[in-house]
């Protein structure tokens, strides 16, 4: 039995998803006080967009959109961030890690590896205590990562911002409790159940716009750990790491300083589509961050991070 | 392109991580990145093979005890259809885990290990996949390999669970049998030719084949109000829409509709998806409703189609709960009880019954219903709910129960 021929997969989007995913975004708006959106101008992100302008059409998105801008951010996803809340009028609060470190509350990582993922937290915690959000919608994905496969849909956090896997409230058929008590705050997940490949088919289907890195153009890189690092001011370059030019696009988009391009000639969606269905690494085999131990993500997201 | 839901059960060590590694490597649906991450965490266990449960045990305590104490969603797709599996925890301190992870479960695949045969979980796994109505269950008799792959063994474990069968299963729920061995990829998606006197399909192929039969457009009509659009612009400044997902039943613009639990009457003007406007929607739409009247609508409340007299506004109601928290269930307290999207709060009469899953047998008049136990209780709420005796309509049929001080999910009911 061949399973995996390419072309049966391409612009399959099973609509069910939609549905689901639009009736988790109006049960964000009906039973929180003060929800929002975190926004990365990843396509993830830009996804639950859509689904939000969907859900409260033809009234506007109820909730702000969240960015928490580490300064290492890709200027192409800057841009496409204030583009795409000026198309969808929803209102755009935007915070820095600069700030954070600025303030001493968080501190820069040193080495070639330094990345300011991991600073994030302390912004992200400290912008929900500031607009006192009891709830946080984000674009992870059950399919991207192992300690992500066990969230849920309304995963609820202590006043710290931490997730307790073993206290995960049950979550039956698609009903969601989303009572907190003082302190705590829940994170949403409404494209819990999309693949990689259900984003890209939707993005397709939809006609989205997304971030011009994400197709093929030409860049300055170093070769790292046989990965394309994009080069950039941010980058801790080491004397032996001399830029190239290449031509590459990104398959997720995070900061510079943690997400790898590929080399590609892919201008086209379909052309991205049966890259992805066809490559041998799996999309956060592109996260640097990821790397970092087997229980990466879990340790992260126990403090507080997305 | 449908979705298929499935979810995995068995006791510990039955190897379903395992079954579910197999499946995914077999279909292409691990890449090269994560075989070689599997790899090299197997080579640091010490083992010589690929430890396929490690690609779903993907905490850090799951993996130091070797044993999966969370549901993992993973998934998979064939050109048939995208699979989204939930691998549910074997143990039964777990069960409630398992329980969330079978409830929106179309197929249970229940593991036995060949060597075993029938364990109490075997037992607990089928009454709560006849509680939640799942409409096919696969029983997988694993671990072939450690019994030679003999008939004769698989044979004995199908008769020794003709009993259980009789009494945990619906009428119309289908049930099937399938020798494998997850270790060794036999039956998993190509038939075994280590066990040729097995003539049925491998269980990739079962799961291709299954059609469920999708009764839930022909059920009663049922659309609760999740959210009231109202965008105040200039554009729509009379716009007053309802938001929400259809449980079951049709809907088509020009309908008479019933308010409940109001009783208000009015009639479909639009159905709206997004800048679309359809004709009808069906169970699982989500939609934006609007009608021809000012009637007063609000989150929490269900439209029915105005024709149908039997729709229900249950206040004192009886139903079978299987009960999710450390703190036991007791006659006498107060909860606040979810049904859809509609929260009210609701006041345990009594318990009418416990049911032993393992003999399948009631004790009745308990004093409590404690973590993992299923019984039947009699409620009063304040404020009628708009549901459905669970094996009529289970879409509109089940609630959950909420604790009003820890807000903890505590337990699921099933409208008897």
């Amino acid at each position: 039995m061949n399973m995996n021929t390419i072309s049966d997969k391409i612009g399959h989007f099973p609509r069910q998803l939609e549905d689901e995913s639009i009736y988790i975004m109006r049960e964000v708006a009906a039973q929180f006080e003060r929800p929002a959106l975190l926004f990365s101008g990843g396509k993830d992100s830009i996804t639950l967009v859509r689904l939000a302008q969907k859900a409260f059409f033809p009234g506007k998105i109820p909730f702000p959109l969240v960015h928490i801008d580490t300064g290492h951010n890709f200027p192409e996803t800057i841009a496409f961030r204030d583009w795409l809340a000026k198309e969808t009028g929803a209102e755009l609060i935007v915070r820095y890690v600069q700030d954070s470190i600025n303030a001493g509350k968080a501190t820069e990582e040193t080495g070639k590896y330094a990345s300011r993922n991991v600073l994030q937290t302390v912004t992200l915690l400290d912008t929900i205590e500031e607009f006192k959000f009891d709830a946080c919608i984000g674009g992870a994905r059950r399919d991207e990562e192992k300690a992500r496969a066990k969230e849920r849909i309304f995963s609820v956090r202590d006043d710290f911002g931490q997730w307790d896997a073993k206290r995960q409230r049950p979550e039956l058929f698609d009903m969601l409790n989303g009572r907190i008590g003082v302190g705590e705050n829940v994170r949403v997940f409404p494209i819990s159940n999309w693949t990689e490949l259900d984003v890209w088919n939707y993005i397709k289907e939809e006609q989205m716009e997304i971030p011009s890195i994400y197709f093929s153009h030409q860049r300055q890189v170093i070769e790292r750990d046989g990965m394309l690092w994009a080069d950039s001011e941010h980058l801790n370059k080491e004397a032996s790491e001399i830029p190239f030019e290449a031509t590459v696009r990104f398959r997720t988009v995070g900061d510079m300083t943690c997400t790898a391009a590929v080399a590609s000639d892919a201008v086209e969606i379909d052309v991205i589509i049966e890259e992805i269905l066809s490559a041998e690494i799996s999309e956060r085999g592109a996260r640097i961050d990821d790397k970092r131990s087997e229980a990466a993500m879990e340790k992260r997201k126990q403090q507080g991070y997305f | 392109m449908d979705i298929l839901r499935i979810a995995t059960a068995g006791s510990v060590d039955d190897g379903k991580s395992t079954l579910i590694g197999r499946l995914l490597y077999e279909t292409n649906s691990i890449t090269k990145d994560k075989i070689e991450a599997l790899e090299s965490a197997s080579k640091r266990k010490g083992l010589h093979f690929l430890d396929l449960s490690l690609l779903t045990d993907g905490l850090i305590a799951e993996r130091e005890q070797g044993i999966t104490i969370d549901v993992a969603h993973i998934y998979f797709s064939t050109p048939t259809r995208k699979y989204i599996i939930a691998d549910t925890p074997g143990h039964v301190e777990y069960t409630r885990n398992m329980v969330t992870g079978a409830s929106n479960a179309k197929v249970s695949l229940i593991l036995i290990d060949a060597r075993q045969g029938i364990v109490e979980q075997t037992a607990r796994h089928l009454s709560i996949a006849a509680m939640l109505r799942i409409p096919k269950v696969i029983i997988c008799i694993n671990k072939m390999d450690l019994v030679g792959y003999a008939e004769a063994k698989f044979n004995a474990i199908i008769d020794s669970l003709n009993d259980l069968i009789a009494q945990t299963t619906f009428e119309g729920q289908a049930i099937s049998f399938l020798p494998i061995s997850s270790l060794f990829g036999q039956n998993i998606t190509q038939k075994s030719d280590e066990m040729p006197w097995y003539t049925g399909p491998s269980l990739l192929g079962e799961l291709e084949a299954f059609t469920y039969a999708e009764t839930l457009s022909q059920a009663p009509a049922r659309f609760p109000v999740q959210f009231v659009v109202r965008p105040m612009t200039e554009a729509y400044h009379d716009f007053r829409g309802y938001a929400g997902k259809i449980s079951s039943g049709t809907f088509a613009v020009g309908d008479e509709i019933r308010v409940l639990p109001t009783g208000q009457t009015s009639r479909i003007a639009s159905i709206e998806k997004y800048e679309n406007t359809l004709p009808k929607a069906v169970a699982g739409d989500s939609i934006v409703m609007t009608l021809s009247h000012d009637v007063d609508i609000s989150r929490g409340n269900m439209l029915v189609l105005a024709s149908d007299s039997a729709a229900p506004s249950l206040k004192e109601f009886s139903a079978q709960v299987c009960w999710l928290d450390q703190q036991a269930l007791v006659p006498g307290k107060t909860y606040l009880l979810q049904h859809g999207v509609n929260q009210t709060k609701a006041k345990i009469a009594q318990i009418t019954s416990r049911l032993d899953v393992v003999n399948q047998t009631s004790t009745a008049a308990v004093t409590e219903l404690k973590l993992n136990e299923i019984g039947i209780i009699s409620l009063r709420t304040a404020q009628a709910i708009s549901a459905d005796v669970y094996a009529q309509n289970p879409a509109n049929g089940a609630f959950i129960l909420i604790d009003e001080f820890t807000h903890a999910t505590v337990g699921v009911g099933f409208i008897r």
